[in-house]
């Protein structure tokens, strides 16, 4: 709320690595270690890093609205509601009949061991169960930071071929 | 940053650690928490810390921006090539038990390898990232 209601945007993104952090934390205390450790290092470190950044490029205060929109207020309140009602169907917190629970996850828990040999279950999921995933995801990564590249990349050399002309 | 002494000399002490840090989160992922991805991004934020306080054009002398592309290519490069690798050994793709003597030596191999290839990509995304917003 408070980093949504800050003009100054330096404040802001100091808030959102607050809150990354803080999250992380709570993946620690669910036992989920790899989460907490990637939102540590990439929510807290590398994005409040970049938008530092980008402030640094843009300016540090958020120029004032004049006119708040009904509409907007209205389709956010809407989506709002229509995901609660979503939450409904989901199944109890940690319930073990759950279908999320029951489906892959006992024979993950049980053969990795003998299938895998690595302890980190985390790990033997990650890249081999599911080695396409994870080669998407890095095609992903690969794809998005050629495209900042293509984007930003390439205004200083134009800019640097303007001025050598 | 350059007449901050003490934030030259304490990033000058403690980057060596966090990159040593990233290497023991990638290649300590199978036994503890981590992985490529993380130890990507550390790695890359170590590189990341030694250019804010010394200067893009530091970091640039160290890790190149051509580099840096080759590494991020290499990196997902690396990845499918251990999916290409096992297909050639008679498995299907991505299928590591194929690769070692034994299926469980096999996915020891392939998956150091594949998460050395998200490592890779991941780092020199992050600094090329970075060297991107700072060039402006």
């Amino acid at each position: 709320m408070a980093a949504t209601r800050q003009r100054n945007l330096f404040a802001a993104v100091m808030l959102f690595g607050i809150y990354s952090l803080l999250s992380a934390a709570l993946f620690v205390t669910l036992d989920a270690v790899d989460v907490a450790f990637t939102e540590a290092a990439v929510g807290a470190g590398i994005a409040t890093i970049l938008m530092l950044a980008t402030l640094a490029i843009t300016s540090a205060r958020q120029k004032p609205v004049e006119k708040r929109s009904l509409t907007a207020l209205l389709a956010a309140i809407a989506t709002g509601l229509v995901l609660i009602y979503g939450t409904w169907d989901l199944p109890r917190f940690g319930d073990p009949w759950a279908p999320a629970n029951r489906h892959v996850v006992p024979r993950y828990i049980n053969k990795s061991g003998e299938e895998i040999g690595i302890p980190n279950i985390v790990t033997s999921v990650l890249a081999s169960y599911r080695g396409y995933d994870t080669l998407g995801e890095v095609t992903v990564i690969f794809t998005a930071g050629i495209g900042v590249m293509v984007l930003i990349g390439r205004t200083r050399r134009r800019r640097r071929e303007d001025d050598g002309e | 940053m350059h007449h901050h002494i003490i934030v030259r000399i304490s990033t000058r002490i403690l980057v060596p650690f966090i990159l040593l840090f990233a290497l023991y989160v990638q290649f300590h992922g199978d036994f503890g928490p981590g992985g490529g991805f993380q130890a990507g991004v550390i790695f890359g934020a170590g590189c990341i810390l030694y250019g804010l306080v010394y200067g893009v054009d530091a970091l640039m002398r160290v890790v190149p921006l051509s580099v840096v592309r080759a590494i991020a290519a290499g990196g997902v490069l690396l990845y499918a090539s251990v999916g290409v690798a096992s297909l050639f050994a008679g498995g299907n793709y991505l299928d590591y038990n194929v690769l070692g003597a034994t299926p469980v030596g096999g996915q020891h191999l392939g998956i150091m390898l594949v998460e050395l290839g998200v490592g890779m990509t991941v780092a020199a995304v992050v600094i090329s990232l970075y060297y991107s917003f700072t060039n402006r």
